[in-house]
């Protein structure tokens, strides 16, 4: 019953969340709206265990153990970067250039 | 006769070993004088044996010798086949014996050449297509020599290449003889469409079934095949080569461009004489480009200077007369003209260069530069060159059809023959009377040639008259030989009017008769053949007469001091401007396509510039535009990615 | 007051949902990262409040537990960390930025919204309440936590690695010396 506006406000999340990545220049901030999407597609995953059994939670676990896993490298990575570039800006972070 | 593939393999022979001697030892003169003249006699005694096994045998057809399959595609067979019949039989004996004779006189004209071996390579390279144009048993075989015996023109016309305009002479008889060959391709094409085959036996059997009498294909083909003919016979409008070709030494001259190569045309069409039977507009085109060229031709003979030349517009004219007899459907006229016209042109040209022979010697010894080709500069030569003046007479009277010598004979059949076809259709009449007026003419330039040459007051200078002598017996020997032939050689076909035999025509009869049924020729009465030939006769020896009266030797001057031509006379010495006409009109245009438009626009603009380079600047533009992805930048990155997805969704959403 | 009653989950629905929208766009607007994070974390709580909704009760509490409450967390030890909570002045892209930004939202949005048209079918959809009957029968978390144990073992195992990998992998790369 729920399903069609779990799946709206999923989808309008998960686009928030790509304008975010496009509209920011903090590699933190960017991080934070890549696990907004992440939480999107939770949601689109919950709705649809509601219908189709218990396997979409599941999944669910799954998602939320590698954000954890992948937030801690994601943020030592960019503690890193901060150490050689004193920023993080990511107009600054240009080494792939090539 | 299982012999004639021997007779075209010894002249290769000869090619292989003398053009072998000219590359690692060209001063071997005895070795290459032994081979090329040996091969030629040996080639002429076998032919002598498959045509007497030929006469004995009496077969109903041609006798066919196939030997291996040249290009077996689905329904197109083509074999490397030699035939046996009355017509290659005879063309065996002229190439072969008339050949034979003019390498003897090589071995005398070019003792002092440097590139005497690669000349008897390319002589008997010649003498080795020649023999495949006419023993051929289908068009390929024959095409196969066709263009072999242009390439080996243009190799002896251009033999001293180091001169530019010999060089010149050679490529443009090579381009003009091209032009005509395209005109046979196409024939064969069409031949094979109509009938399926390419073989002279099945295609003549074939033919008159699938083409219907008069209508366009048949027309169409035997049109092309002229065509083809006109480039290698000199005919209008394909004939500027010839003339030009006489830069060649004289004995290719004689051979090739007076007794074997021109006459390729006119036994393709006599070989062709079924096609040729069932169109009629094609005969009427046939003999009236043969009789217009014969009567232009001479035309221009009037005031020519060169000797070789004044002999080449002969040729040119004598040509148009084998082709208005073929044209006629007399096919065996056409094939004696062909015979006494090698008999009396080889003469003519041979001892034309026994008088180039001696004159060159004689300015030799001198260090004099003056043209030794030039009759100006000539003029009393009897006296030094007795026997080659004589012999030379002989020709003379031949040519112009004063009787009993053989080109009475086969001039008065032709005429005769279009003077009869003339009954069923008028315009035939106005052809007799070209003829007739080309038979004038001749008559009063070969007279004018002999008078200025050998008779008169001597124009050459004092100085080298004493070095002036008759040709050694090599060359002289020849000479004799076909000075024989010419006065003799009409007894070969003497007509039923004289109570002759005619012997060739009845020889013919295996190969003309199928034409001959298709276009039965109507027939004179013996009163009107024997008008015919007092009005030939008369007009013969009329025209010796005028020259004799009208021209004076000793009017001329030497050709340093002569005055250029005006007026009329000027228009005929520049050969009517036709050379010019072709060159402002064909030449230049096409240069002009070649250089302009399809070089610099199609090649260095089109193909180079937009092609190759152009290429080139599309690749490293878009490595630019690659490179231009390459920032470094994440955030771009990241715009490139969602814009990925959206594309492959709308993909996936589709 | 009934119509409130029969409609309360879809009204407590559409108000936790539209709060959630609109705290996730404060989230991608706000200058200060800080600002940005504590914006997540209420679009956060909001998700969780939807989950339950969607009897995933279990899975809500754990999006508060861990997503709000230890990944959020991590990211604002580094935010402080990095002294960064006043934000700097170029932090959020200029007028192209923005029209890029909202050109590709747009159409990524009208895409998805013809995603949205899917509708599993009749053969794999379970009737209404199976799941809620479920877990009254087995309790919220043993429905996600048996199977976990018994035909997600492997995943569940491979997961663990997984973080075993992280962690190692976060130590390393933040120390000053190798």
């Amino acid at each position: 019953m729920l399903l069609g506006p779990s799946l709206a406000v999923s989808a309008v999340l998960f686009v928030i969340g790509a304008a975010g990545v496009l509209l920011r220049r903090n590699a933190i901030v960017i991080f934070m709206c890549v696990e907004l999407m992440l939480n999107a597609v939770n949601l689109t995953f919950v709705a649809f265990a509601q219908q189709l059994g218990t396997n979409g939670q599941i999944f669910v676990f799954f998602v939320m153990a590698v954000a954890a896993a992948e937030a801690a490298v994601g943020l030592a990575i960019i503690l890193a970067v901060y150490r050689h570039k004193e920023t993080v800006d990511l107009q600054h972070i240009n080494l792939l250039k090539g | 006769m299982d012999l004639v593939w021997l007779v075209p393999a010894l002249p290769l022979l000869g090619f292989v070993l003398n053009g072998t001697l000219a590359l690692v030892r060209p001063q071997a003169k005895s070795a290459v004088s032994a081979i090329g003249v040996g091969v030629l006699v040996a080639a002429f005694g076998v032919g002598v044996l498959v045509v007497r096994a030929l006469a004995l045998a009496h077969p109903e057809g041609p006798v066919v010798f196939h030997y291996w399959d040249w290009i077996p595609v689905g329904s197109l067979q083509v074999g490397y086949a030699l035939q046996v019949d009355p017509l290659s039989a005879v063309m065996v004996l002229i190439v072969t014996g008339v050949g034979a004779l003019i390498h003897v006189f090589s071995v005398g004209y070019m003792r002092e050449d440097t590139g005497y071996a690669r000349y008897f390579a390319y002589l008997n390279l010649f003498v080795f297509f020649m023999l495949l144009l006419v023993l051929g048993a289908n068009f390929p075989v024959t095409f196969v020599g066709w263009e072999g015996v242009g390439l080996c023109s243009y190799l002896l016309i251009g033999f001293w290449f180091s001169e530019k305009v010999n060089a010149d002479a050679g490529m443009k008889a090579f381009v003009m003889n091209r032009i005509g060959d395209c005109g046979f391709l196409v024939a064969m094409f069409l031949i094979w469409q109509y009938t399926g085959s390419l073989d002279y036996e099945e295609v003549f059997a074939k033919a008159p079934a699938v083409l219907p009498v008069g209508g366009a294909a048949v027309t169409a083909i035997t049109l092309f095949l002229f065509l083809g003919c006109t480039g290698k016979s000199a005919q209008i409008p394909l004939y500027t080569w010839l003339p030009d070709a006489m830069v060649g030494p004289t004995p290719v001259s004689a051979l090739i461009h007076a007794a074997t190569m021109v006459t390729a045309g006119v036994f393709l069409v006599a070989r062709s004489n079924v096609l040729f039977a069932l169109a009629p507009a094609a005969q009427v085109v046939v003999a009236g480009v043969g009789a217009l060229t014969a009567l232009f031709a001479a035309t221009i003979a009037l005031k020519q200077w060169d000797i070789k030349r004044v002999l080449a517009y002969s040729t040119v004219s004598q040509l148009g007369y084998m082709f208005l007899g073929v044209g006629t459907g007399a096919m065996a006229a056409g094939i004696f003209h062909l015979a006494t016209h090698a008999f009396f042109k080889a003469l003519l040209f041979l001892g034309s260069g026994a008088v180039i022979h001696a004159m060159h010697k004689a300015y030799h010894a001198t260090h004099a530069h003056e043209d030794a080709q030039d009759m100006r500069n000539m003029g009393g030569l009897r006296r030094f060159l007795p026997w080659t003046a004589t012999l030379m007479w002989i020709a003379t009277l031949a040519i112009a059809g004063i009787p009993p010598l053989s080109g009475f004979f086969s001039k008065d059949e032709i005429l005769a023959a279009a003077f009869a076809r003339g009954a069923l259709q008028p315009a035939w009449y106005l052809f007799w009377g070209l003829g007739l007026a080309a038979a004038a003419l001749t008559a009063f330039y070969m007279t004018r040639m002999m008078l200025y040459t050998f008779h008169g007051p001597s124009r050459t200078g004092a100085h080298e008259q004493v070095h002036l002598r008759e040709a050694p017996w090599v060359m002289t020997g020849p000479l004799v030989v076909l000075g024989l032939l010419a006065a003799v050689g009409g007894a070969i076909n003497l007509p039923t009017l004289v109570g002759g035999s005619a012997w060739l025509h009845h020889w013919l009869e295996p190969v003309t008769a199928a034409g001959a049924a298709l276009a039965p020729a109507p027939e004179l009465a013996h009163a009107t053949e024997w008008l015919l030939i007092g009005v030939a006769v008369a007009i013969g020896a009329g025209g010796i007469a005028a020259a004799l009266r009208l021209l004076d030797p000793s009017a001329l001057v030497p050709a340093a001091q002569a005055r250029p031509e005006t007026g009329f006379a000027k228009v005929l010495w520049k050969k009517w401007y036709v050379d010019e006409l072709y060159d402002a009109v064909i030449v230049r245009p096409v240069l002009w396509v070649s250089r302009t438009l399809l070089w610099r626009v199609v090649d260095v603009g089109v193909v180079d510039g937009a092609g190759v380079n152009g290429a080139a600047v599309v690749s490293r533009t878009l490595g630019w535009l690659g490179s231009r992805l390459q920032t470094g930048e994440l955030g771009f990155y990241v715009v490139v990615f969602v814009v990925g997805v959206i594309a492959v969704l709308s993909r996936a959403l589709r | 007051m009934s119509w409130i009653g029969a409609h309360l989950v879809e009204i407590v629905f559409w108000g936790f949902g539209g709060f959630a929208v609109v705290s996730a766009t404060l989230c991608i607007t706000r200058r200060s990262p800080l600002a940005s994070a504590l914006w997540l974390i209420q679009t956060l709580f909001c998700v969780a409040v939807l989950f339950t909704l969607l009897d995933a009760a279990f899975i809500g509490i754990l999006q508060v537990l861990v997503y709000a409450g230890a990944i959020m967390v991590l990211f604002l030890f580094v935010i402080m960390l990095l002294n960064m909570g006043r934000g700097g002045p170029g932090d959020v892209r200029g007028l192209f930025g923005a029209a890029v930004a909202g050109v590709l939202g747009a159409a990524l949005l009208f895409q998805l919204k013809g995603l949205g048209q899917a509708v599993p079918p009749e053969a794999i959809r379970l009737p209404p309440g199976t799941l809620a009957a479920a877990q009254q029968q087995q309790g919220v978390v043993n429905v996600v936590a048996v199977p976990l144990f018994d035909a997600f073992l492997i995943p569940f195992e491979i997961t663990s690695l997984l973080l075993l990998a992280a962690v190692v992998g976060a130590v390393v790369l933040a120390k000053r010396k190798l």
